[in-house]
């Protein structure tokens, strides 16, 4: 007897079959590609990897870390636009990524060790430092930039970031380029 | 990302300590892979050699015997090689002139010290999960100042 093999329906139908059995709440999208409804956690992830393994299905790693990455350009474009985007940041990621928010806020936590959340004001606070340290815009300005209701909502964001304020991170850089001028001025002597 | 885990130094003479940051650094999500060395100098000479793993965190106590503290930060941070290591100096109490000098110096965190187990597990992950982000996200260490 022979038979002859539809590797794609076969495959489709095995995945399905298994995210079935394991309880998973699920929809499949493109070809290999897995939409859960419902964050699935770590010992589920590993028993479902280890259970397709059987039928030489490999869940790829390396593509979360890809979509995490896309995620984390979107937010730097986001940060760093020029033009202050009218929208949530989360309805904007999910929009540019084209996956629901909650999927894509749970991968970037387990992948990240951070949340989205964390990792845009991380970014904000990034991008501030360098604003603070180019001294052409008053912290008003910098704070309305940035999308801040207030100064004291961005020093405060600030200080609970880096356990300094602004200024002391101004006076600080000041010094330590002086210091660094001085240092190497010394070396050349 | 380049890799999955950070390279981690601790410089500290209280063996108990050591024990410690290794026991937190162990149970992290943050793969770490840790050294130790007790004090200045044999930090300073491990950097110097040829072969050493460059870490991308050190931790060094302030009152470090042999080569103190602010002189190994001040070594290092005349050397280009060095520049991609994020350094924190840890002190149960130092004077606000003492820490604005190891920022000025060029240290990137001041931890205070904390008195509990717990409150250290708290800071080193904090410490250890911004740095994470920094190495994977390529951030501008340049600016990297924290007080936890």
């Amino acid at each position: 007897m022979y038979v002859k093999f539809d590797f794609n329906a076969l495959c489709k139908k095995v995945l399905d079959e298994k995210l079935k059995e394991h309880g998973l709440k699920y929809r499949l999208l493109n070809f290999g590609e897995v939409e859960f409804y419902e964050p699935i956690t770590q010992e589920q992830h590993n028993l479902f990897k280890k259970n397709l393994e059987d039928y030489g299905i490999e869940i790829i790693e390396s593509q979360k870390t890809a979509l995490v990455q896309k995620i984390k350009d979107a937010i730097v474009e986001l940060v760093f636009s020029e033009n202050a985007v009218p929208v949530k940041a989360s309805i904007y990621i999910a929009e540019k990524l084209n996956h629901s928010y909650g999927y894509l806020s749970n991968l970037f936590s387990e992948v990240a060790y951070t949340s989205i959340e964390n990792f845009i004001i991380l970014q904000k606070i990034e991008y501030a430092k360098e604003l603070i340290l180019n001294n052409k815009q008053s912290l008003t300005e910098i704070a309305h930039k940035l999308n801040y209701s207030s100064v004291a909502h961005l020093s405060t964001q600030f200080k609970n970031t880096t356990g300094i304020t602004p200024s002391q991170f101004h006076k600080i850089i000041i010094k330590r380029r002086k210091n660094q001028s001085i240092n190497s001025k010394m070396l050349y002597e | 990302m380049n890799k999955e885990y950070l390279n981690v130094i601790t410089v500290d003479d209280d063996e108990g300590n050591i024990i410690f940051f290794k026991n937190i650094f162990k149970d992290l999500k943050i793969g770490v892979k840790s050294q130790c060395f007790s004090d200045g100098d044999d930090l300073m000479k491990y950097l110097s050699s040829s072969g050493a793993i460059i870490p991308e965190i050190i931790f060094i106590k302030y009152d470090i015997p042999g080569k103190s503290c602010m002189e190994c930060l001040r070594e290092i941070r005349i050397n280009p090689g060095f520049s991609n290591i994020v350094i924190t100096v840890y002190a149960s109490q130092i004077s606000e002139n003492e820490t604005e000098e190891i920022f000025v110096s060029g240290g990137n965190i001041f931890m205070k010290k904390p008195e509990t187990y717990e409150g250290l597990k708290k800071s080193l992950t904090e410490i250890i999960t911004i740095n994470w982000q920094y190495h994977s996200s390529g951030l501008n260490k340049d600016n990297f100042i924290m007080k936890v």
